[in-house]
């Protein structure tokens, strides 16, 4: 109903509370809440490697982890209530959604940020080199998505 | 938190809240389906904008207000400012990003809160992203350096 009159309804709706999540843990805690550090932080509860061993990861590791449980559980309410009885399913071949990962872990933490860090924290600082870093992988995304499909692929 | 990192049970309860919040929005607007990534990439659906549009402008307020109106967070500590720089690496790793992102439709977060909507595919992104994350620590070190500028 809210849908028919709203299309684009779910989108806005669903981006406010993205951004009442990043706001509401700043508030609560004056932590920055971007989604891709938790992928080095928490490799330093394994490895021994200097690199991970910075207090920048050290001593954010635990909030880190448990901000990201919340978004599986903030997922999975969500399913239960709302989703599809199946859970959600991607068609994206299997290969695509590994390259493409890896190429998405590296970069995202090369850069220090990925579409939260910097699309979200870092525009929402007012940061210019987020800005950059946004139009940038903006470019870079939508040439890559044009270039699989224009060769065949999904 | 303590510098040992640390939490105190308000905080995490406080942080679990925040991300599950993150987590809903992020599956209420299908962001978790990459499907959907990959129409905005392909200029066939505008969602992703409105999305990333919605978060910036509620961020913002916290962001540019909190720190003005008050002394401290709500469970105490401190305002924390995002790292920032504009170097070789950021700008690089943006467009790495974006080609896997491209290729893929998965980033960060969805990666993550996929598994809470039942995505399974997405355990094979998050494995990828995890491995290019270790990467990238393995790769710095190799070059010497825990050279990178920012916390």
């Amino acid at each position: 109903m809210f849908e028919t009159v709203f299309p684009w309804g779910h989108y806005l709706a669903g981006g406010l509370l993205i951004g009442a999540g990043v706001g509401l843990l700043f508030l609560f805690t004056g932590w920055v809440g971007g989604m891709s550090t938790v992928f080095s932080s928490t490799w330093s509860y394994l490895s021994r490697r200097p690199f991970f061993r910075q207090a920048r990861f050290v001593e954010t590791r635990g909030w880190r982890l448990v901000f990201a449980l919340g978004l599986v559980l903030g997922a999975g309410v969500w399913w239960a209530w709302l989703g599809p009885e199946g859970g959600v399913r991607t068609g994206v071949p299997l290969w695509q959604l590994a390259a493409g990962g890896v190429l998405v872990g590296y970069g995202a933490r090369l850069s220090n940020g990925c579409t939260s860090g910097h699309g979200i924290c870092g525009l929402a600082s007012l940061q210019l080199p987020s800005l950059l870093a946004v139009l940038v992988f903006m470019a870079t995304g939508i040439a890559t998505a044009q270039l699989v499909l224009l060769l065949g692929g999904r | 938190m303590s510098p040992t990192g640390t939490m105190r049970t308000p905080q995490i309860l406080a942080t679990l809240v925040s991300g599950a919040l993150f987590g809903f929005g992020l599956a209420l607007s299908t962001m978790i389906s990459p499907e959907v990534v990959l129409s905005f990439l392909r200029f066939r659906d505008f969602g992703l904008a409105l999305v990333l549009g919605g978060a910036v402008v509620v961020t913002l307020l916290a962001y540019q207000l909190a720190p003005r109106l008050m002394r401290r967070p709500w469970l105490g500590g401190h305002f924390a400012v995002r790292p920032s720089a504009i170097d070789r690496d950021t700008m690089a790793g943006a467009a790495v990003f974006g080609i896997g992102w491209g290729l893929c439709g998965v980033c960060p977060g969805p990666a993550i809160a996929g598994l809470g909507a039942g995505n399974l595919p997405l355990w094979v992104a998050l494995a990828g992203i995890a491995a290019g994350a270790y990467l990238q620590g393995w790769l710095a070190d190799r070059r010497g350096g825990i050279a990178g500028p920012m916390g």
